[in-house]
């Protein structure tokens, strides 16, 4: 469980977040809302840690990371997987080498146990064997999404932090990606965070949503309870995001 | 080089073993060392600043970072302890060949005989020289990596932007190789 407790950030002097406070749960997929500029990544990089907070409290279980020192910190981010909206794989690096890295820099494990688990996480993500030693630039969109969902549960961690997990995918593997998330999440008991202004996946996995607005909580709830809302900031951007969708479905007709 | 050392000592006077001299010590003091330098700046240079900047642009350095490992030892350091380890090699490969071409091409442009080269590459040695050099290509050799490392390790942006970094890179290190080369030869030669 992460508990975020009247969190507040600004650049030079520009506030960005303004008292954020909210919990994740583990087991659930904890989804951040909002339009782009809203402060969805700041409160991301926040709660990892890599941007200092002004004020406020970020509880990991009963550990408070604001008043960790750096090495104490590592020790928290060691429990921590991270998938990047662009999967941030590393290039030089084959899809199992990639898997295998976190276990390489972080465990004491033989050769075998390492290809063991590197073999258990690709599995789990439905990659098959033959894409094993291709390299990220060789394999599609999706797969590297998959790739980099195995290499963020490798280390077997208790919280999942997702970047925009479907930017750049087709709505049919967006689907796959968030059910994916969703098992993973429920399987490992992990607290999820996934960071998105994709509609879909909203109402998908949605089990706890966060919607921020210019740096503030807006609104919280569910899947069930978003669709009755009444608070238009959420409203005009589910407008915008089904008017985005409707579009791009027209377009595609078109074409 | 060797050509025109001739061409420029083609007086009675001057003994043409003197060309070979010139030779030797030009590549030497100034061509192996700082030349090379300069070469390899821009195509080690550029490549560890593409290479590094990719990195951040793409997130894989973020990814490093979430993960707990040092992006900056774990990325900069080996690329620096191995340019600067194969520096002084490469002078010393580069020296042996640049007289080893100009054995060659003086006979073969009718400047020189190859015994009169040989007398010339021989008279008046200064083994000092070898060593300044090998200490100029080790400093040039920390530049050549640490630099580009740099400008790549602070890229902000996209691809456009790691290709500007990569030319910002490859001039601020040739600038510098110049300028640590005008302060060694003061320090060490003078």
């Amino acid at each position: 469980m992460i508990d975020v407790k009247n969190v507040y950030k600004s650049f030079d002097e520009q506030p960005v977040l303004k008292d954020v406070s909210t919990r994740f749960e583990p087991g659930i997929a904890n989804l951040i809302i909002g339009r782009s500029g809203s402060g969805k990544t700041v409160l991301v990089k926040s709660i990892l840690g890599l941007y200092e907070i002004d004020k406020g409290e970020i509880w990991y279980g009963d550990v408070n990371l604001v008043n960790l020192d750096e090495k104490e910190k590592k020790k928290i981010r060691s429990e921590v997987g991270m998938v990047f909206q662009g999967g941030a794989l590393f290039d030089s690096l084959s899809v199992q080498s990639n898997v295998r890295f976190p276990l390489d820099m972080f465990t004491n494990m033989t050769a075998k146990q390492k290809q063991e688990r590197v073999e258990f996480c690709l599995d789990h993500v439905n990659i098959e064997p033959t894409a094993y030693k291709l390299s990220p630039s060789e394999i599609s969109g999706g797969m590297q999404k998959r790739v980099a969902i195995a290499r963020a549960i490798s280390l077997n961690p208790k919280y999942l932090f997702c970047d925009e997990p479907n930017s750049g995918l087709d709505p049919e593997t967006s689907t796959v990606i968030d059910k994916l998330l969703l098992r993973l999440t429920r399987e490992f008991n992990m607290t999820t965070i996934i960071n998105t202004h994709d509609m879909n996946s909203v109402i998908e996995i949605g089990e706890s949503i966060l919607f921020i607005s210019k740096g503030e909580v807006a609104w919280q709830g569910t899947n069930r309870e978003i669709l009755n809302t009444e608070n238009q900031k959420l409203n005009a951007f589910i407008f915008a995001n089904k008017m985005y969708a409707k579009m791009r479905e027209e377009r595609k007709k078109e074409m | 080089m060797v050509i025109q050392f001739a061409y420029s000592l083609s007086n009675p006077l001057y003994p043409s073993s003197l060309v070979g001299l010139g030779t030797r010590d030009t590549l030497i003091l100034e061509f192996s060392s700082t030349m090379m330098a300069l070469i390899l700046a821009g195509k080690i240079g550029s490549n560890i600043t593409s290479e590094i900047g990719t990195m951040r642009v793409t997130e894989q350095i973020d990814s490093l970072e979430i993960m707990g490992v040092n992006s900056a030892s774990f990325l900069i350091l080996p690329k620096i302890v191995a340019v600067v380890f194969i520096f002084p090699f490469l002078y010393i490969v580069s020296v042996f060949f640049g007289l080893l071409g100009g054995m060659m091409t003086g006979p073969l442009a009718g400047v020189i005989t190859v015994a009169e080269y040989i007398e010339g590459i021989q008279w008046l040695f200064y083994p000092y020289y070898v060593t300044f050099s090998l200490i100029k290509s080790v400093f040039f050799g920390f530049l050549v990596a640490s630099v580009p490392a740099y400008f790549g390790y602070h890229v902000q942006g996209g691809a456009l932007d790691v290709g500007k970094a990569s030319t910002l890179a490859v001039v601020n290190t040739n600038v510098l190789i110049l300028l640590f080369d005008l302060i060694l030869t003061q320090l060490l030669l003078t």
